[in-house]
């Protein structure tokens, strides 16, 4: 099987020029792949760097040496050395990312905030509506809060709102960073159910779960991040 | 999807190189180089003094590099240096591909005529004579950019000022230019009229796949418009790269100073 992520050998270190340039090491020598509809649950306790390894694949960090391997359009692109604008185009046809928070845009309403990334790739803006309604119907947003902004939401709702933003798209690569933290159990049941339609879409997904059970119901292997804990 | 595939090869829009003017021997702006790409949205973020609003001057043909040159692709589709352009040629370019958003309405609008006369001005200037076409193309853009069509006939001098900045963007569009210079386009505004016109830029840059060149030293506003960010200190270009990851992990002390220097909401 061809793998979707083939990250190798990759190493960050913060340099903290404000506090002397003292050297803040994350991770090093981060090595594994994701295979098609397979979820790789990162572990680890805080501090091992799991956000800062999930933030590299999605270029949002740099890393300073490695490779991080996408498989974008059939073919394989190293991120740690992508254009800015390649990296562009990977996120909006290859790579999803559901944030701890969502980040509100003033005055879009919830509905467009969940359905733009389908319109950026072409759907016509009613069926990415509708498809946007669905999922919020099944993350049980009430359909009155639809066309207010979130950025009134309770914690809940806001991240309700924002993994229906991260998995209404067919993008081939997902990553979630405790995408059920501040959830009830009937809405982390929904999530569970969720990565389980990726999965059976073949969608490769990478995950940060804290929460033992939701785990152990969505992680089909298990990355210990300490084992690429950095010699500090 | 085809149009996707299509941006990933296209042809830069503007392409400078080694960018330079100095004034004697103050270096204002230091071998700068880069390419901006159609529907791209580029900020360039920095200090009072480190030198970008003099690029963009460099960068839109209003000051004469003293080396380096920029060159534009041209509707036609052939690039061309703007240091061989003629006065027509370049005074056409500003009024029909390109637009420029000063931080000061005044400065971009003709303050005692009507503001339907502000974005039809644009339009005769590039060949519209049917007043009517000219009256319900300005009206439209007027509701594009919030601006209630009862106001029309009525001067900018009587708008307050973020009516007359959504204006000035309005006269900016009409012509429907692929690239448009903005610099501090929310400068002299309150927060949350700031927060408005952001939104209506954002929605317009996307919705006509504009090009865009900003300067700002809002690194909120870099974060919400661009997808690119240049930081320049002392005429240099000291780190440049996707916005998000310059501002999520900056790797320059200075950057890091700028980042480390916003209050938290």
């Amino acid at each position: 099987m061809i793998a979707m992520i083939d990250v190798a050998n990759t190493n960050k270190t913060f340099t903290m020029h404000l506090q002397g340039g003292i050297e803040l090491p994350v991770v090093s020598g981060v090595t594994f792949h994701v295979n098609p509809g397979e979820c790789v649950v990162l572990s680890g306790p805080s501090g091992a760097g799991k956000s800062s390894i999930l933030k590299m694949i999605f270029g949002n960090y740099r890393c300073d040496s490695g490779r991080i391997g996408i498989r974008h359009r059939g073919a394989l692109v190293d991120l740690a050395t992508a254009e800015p604008r390649q990296v562009l185009n990977i996120r909006r046809a290859t790579i999803g990312y559901v944030s701890q928070f969502l980040r509100a845009v003033p005055r879009v309403a919830t509905v467009d905030v969940v359905a733009e990334p389908l319109i950026v790739n072409g759907l016509a803006r009613v069926d990415a509506q509708t498809r946007a309604g669905e999922l919020l119907h099944r993350l049980n947003i009430p359909e009155r809060l639809w066309q207010l902004p979130p950025a009134t939401f309770s914690g809940g709702e806001q991240q309700r709102v924002n993994i229906a933003r991260g998995f209404i798209s067919d993008l081939p690569i997902l990553l979630l960073d405790e995408p059920t933290a501040s959830l009830d159990a009937a809405n982390r049941a929904v999530v569970v159910e969720l990565v389980a339609e990726k999965k059976r879409q073949g969608v490769a997904m990478v995950a940060i779960v804290h929460d033992d059970e939701i785990r152990h119901q969505i992680a089909d292997r298990i990355v210990d991040v300490t084992s690429f804990a950095a010699a500090a | 999807m085809a149009d996707q595939d299509m941006l990933e090869n296209d042809e830069p829009l503007l392409v400078a190189k080694s960018l330079s003017k100095s004034y004697g021997r103050i270096a204002a702006c230091r071998d700068v180089s880069f390419a901006l790409y159609p529907g791209e949205v580029l900020a360039i973020v920095g200090e009072s003094g480190s030198g970008k609003s003099t690029l963009l001057q460099l960068l839109s043909g209003q000051l004469a590099a003293s080396g380096g040159q920029v060159s534009y692709r041209m509707r036609d589709g052939v690039a061309r240096d703007l240091a061989t352009l003629g006065e027509a040629e370049r005074r056409f370019l500003f009024r029909t591909d390109w637009g420029f958003v000063h931080q000061d309405p005044a400065q971009g609008l003709r303050m005692a005529v009507s503001a339907g006369a502000n974005v039809g001005e644009r339009l005769m200037a590039v060949g519209w004579n049917h007043y009517g076409r000219i009256r319900d193309t300005a009206s439209d853009w007027l509701t594009r950019v919030e601006i209630d069509i009862a106001r029309i006939d009525d001067a900018p001098r009587t708008y307050s000022g973020g009516m007359r900045q959504r204006l000035q963007i309005a006269r900016n569009l009409v012509t429907e230019p692929r690239l448009v210079f903005m610099d501090e386009p929310t400068g002299g505004l309150d927060v949350s009229v700031q927060a408005r016109l952001l939104d209506l830029v954002r929605s317009l840059v996307a919705e006509l796949h504009l090009a865009v060149i900003i300067v700002t030293h809002d690194l909120a506003v870099a974060r919400l418009l661009s997808h690119r960010v240049m930081v320049m200190k002392g005429g240099r270009v000291i780190e440049t790269g996707l916005t998000d990851q310059v501002l999520d992990d900056p790797r320059e002390p200075y950057t890091q100073l700028l980042v480390s220097s916003i209050l938290p909401p």
